[in-house]
């Protein structure tokens, strides 16, 4: 129950300061100063657009079919918030530590799509119909190469639990259970002999552990793109092309939550990223010789100390991915329907189901 | 195959560092220099917008904006008020029965403005009352930002009189006429008397009608020279 609070807190928290850094990153981008008025330096204006969205009328079209107009907000923004049971914080902060992991993780958030086809149906409405049947299409096709690239990251982990993977690429590795005469190579390849369990930082993160991985983190993080209907992703809500999409009808609460919804998938996947690939919440610093920088830069699991230093990698190599996918945003075009399915199913998949095949061989380089 | 992702990678970089360039670069920002300053056109990185109104780019003293009447100056002689474009400028007179004093560059004032109304919200700021003032009391100023949420506000009062004092100075004026008048009066009762004659008849005020008129004047006879001859007639 704690756990959910804060998660929910935790999400709220971030939509209401992503949306903030958002029109700032943006507007700093675009050589223009954003919201300066509302607080000091405009950091008021996000809590001023949520109070003008909740005193807004809550409109249904005559025409729409209610239950599930009502319903689908409702169904998008749990199914992403469901995921966050499984990430883990620091060594201690998870969740939920089933053994099944990623594989909720992926299975739980593929349900927003029904929420999307629910919002885009009841709706009622031409623009509606045509954004959530592209979102859907859309979502549907990126989570092969994002299911394929995790399941890579899976295979060299040999575990589906996020807290085992986050374990894994750092100096504590050996304080879990099970775990205690496991070693890490460098680039995980046990015939070079070089150990670097005790050296850890960013020689022991999955995209080096693997330097094909850092190919399956940008098909990762592709992905997850299209996977938060982002731009240059966002053809489902695009607002030039079809309104706004599947959310053309929905107004104040309801439209807030879909906000959320969204910004909390851009969390999660973030999260998702930095877990499987950066580090989860281990230092990127090695200990070189007599100077212990990875140690010094991370607690022992159980120590407050740990908890801290590792809440605090983790989430600046999350709101460093969330800032990446801000540029992003504002640097590439949308891609067109056809040329996002093209990119989907003849170069991420392809590319990830190489990756897969080249991870299978490369464990057996690591046992 | 690997060539075209060459490409696209490349690209997708370049386009990344410009937008991180842009980012990096909005550490500046626009500082609030006039046109006169050298550097006015001067930055090309950071950002652009200028927060008016805590930042403002400061007018040239030549700036033609809002219009200023020295009411001192003035001499009400309406000129500004009959070459006004959008009729902006509403001037009621009242003459005065002596003068009033001097302007600044040495007229005598002989006219009240009991009413000097210009309305801002008329005036197209073409600059022509300006021009064709005498005394170059009427000048353009370089306030610009001052819009109001009652149109009638945009009615710049420039008269110094108050109702009362119109009022006064128009009864002053009046007065003095009936006493011309009336000294008018006296005088012609005195002269009157010898000329009524002349003056009883009412001529016709009728316009001579202008006709050329080809004279025929008659030739002088030339002497016969025998008494037989007629003369030549030609």
């Amino acid at each position: 129950m704690l756990a959910f609070v804060l998660v929910l807190a935790l999400a709220l928290g971030f939509a209401l300061a992503a949306v903030y850094a958002e029109r700032k990153v943006s507007a700093f981008i675009q050589d223009r100063y954003g919201p300066m008025e509302v607080g000091y330096r405009g950091m008021l204006q996000t809590l001023a657009d949520i109070v003008k969205l909740l005193l807004k009328e809550d409109i249904i079209p005559s025409a729409a079919d209610k239950k599930l107009f009502i319903a689908a907000p409702v169904v998008i923004f749990t199914s992403v918030l469901a995921g966050f049971a499984v990430l883990p914080l620091s060594p201690d902060l998870i969740g939920s530590n089933a053994p099944v992991g990623v594989f909720f993780l992926l299975t739980i958030i593929s349900l927003d799509v029904a929420g999307i086809l629910m919002a885009g149906w009841a709706s009622n409405n031409k623009f509606s119909s045509l954004g959530a049947l592209r979102a859907v299409a859309q979502i549907i096709s990126y989570e092969i190469p994002l299911t394929l690239t995790v399941l890579s990251v899976v295979m060299i982990s040999q575990t589906l639990n996020l807290q085992e993977i986050s374990f894994q690429q750092g100096i504590w590795m050996n304080s879990l259970d099970g775990y205690a005469d496991e070693q890490n190579y460098l680039f995980g390849i046990k015939a070079l002999g070089v150990n670097i369990t005790e050296i850890g930082g960013i020689l022991t993160w999955n995209i080096v552990r693997m330097p094909l991985f850092s190919i399956a983190f940008i098909i990762f993080f592709i992905a997850s793109l299209a996977e938060s209907n982002r731009a240059p992703f966002d053809i489902p809500e695009a607002e030039s092309e079809l309104v706004a999409g599947f959310h053309t009808e929905y107004s104040g609460f309801k439209f807030a939550f879909l906000f959320l919804a969204e910004y909390s998938m851009m969390l999660l996947v973030c999260f998702l990223a930095a877990i499987l690939f950066l580090g989860s919440w281990n230092t990127p610093f090695p200990n070189i010789g007599s100077i212990k920088l990875a140690t010094w830069t991370s607690g022992a699991p159980g120590t407050i100390a740990g908890n801290v230093w590792g809440a605090f990698w983790l989430l600046s190599k999350a709101l460093f991915l969330i800032f990446m996918q801000m540029v992003v945003r504002w640097t590439y075009p949308r891609l067109r329907v056809d040329q996002l399915m093209k990119l989907s199913w003849k170069v991420l998949t392809p590319a990830a189901l190489f990756i897969l095949f080249v991870s299978g061989v490369w464990r057996l380089l690591m046992i | 195959m690997f060539g075209g992702i060459a490409e696209a990678v490349i690209s997708l970089a370049s386009g990344l560092r410009i937008t991180l360039n842009h980012f990096v670069n909005a550490r500046k920002h626009r500082q609030p220099i006039g046109i006169e300053n050298a550097d006015y056109f001067g930055q090309d990185k950071g950002l652009f917008t200028l927060q008016y109104p805590l930042e403002t780019i400061p007018i040239p003293d030549n700036g033609r904006y809002r219009l200023y009447n020295e009411i001192d100056d003035c001499i009400v002689c309406d000129l500004c008020a009959k070459i006004c474009p959008v009729d902006c400028i509403d001037i009621e007179v009242v003459k005065s029965t002596e003068e009033i004093g001097k302007t600044s560059d040495g007229t005598t004032k002989r006219l009240y403005a009991a009413k000097f109304d210009i309305d801002m919200a008329k005036c197209c700021y073409c600059g022509l009352c300006t021009t064709v003032c005498p005394t170059e009391c009427l000048t353009m100023t370089k306030t610009y930002d001052y819009s109001e949420y009652d149109i009638t506000n945009m009615v710049y009062h420039f008269t110094d009189l108050t109702l009362e004092q119109a009022e006064q100075k128009k009864k002053e004026y009046e007065e003095k006429q009936k006493q011309k008048q009336a000294a008018k009066a006296e005088d012609s009762v005195v002269k009157e008397k010898p000329t009524t004659e002349e003056k009883s008849e009412v001529k016709p005020n009728v316009k001579p009608i202008f006709k050329p008129v080809i004279k025929m004047t008659p030739k002088p006879p030339t002497p016969p020279k025998n008494e037989g001859e007629e003369p030549e007639i030609k």
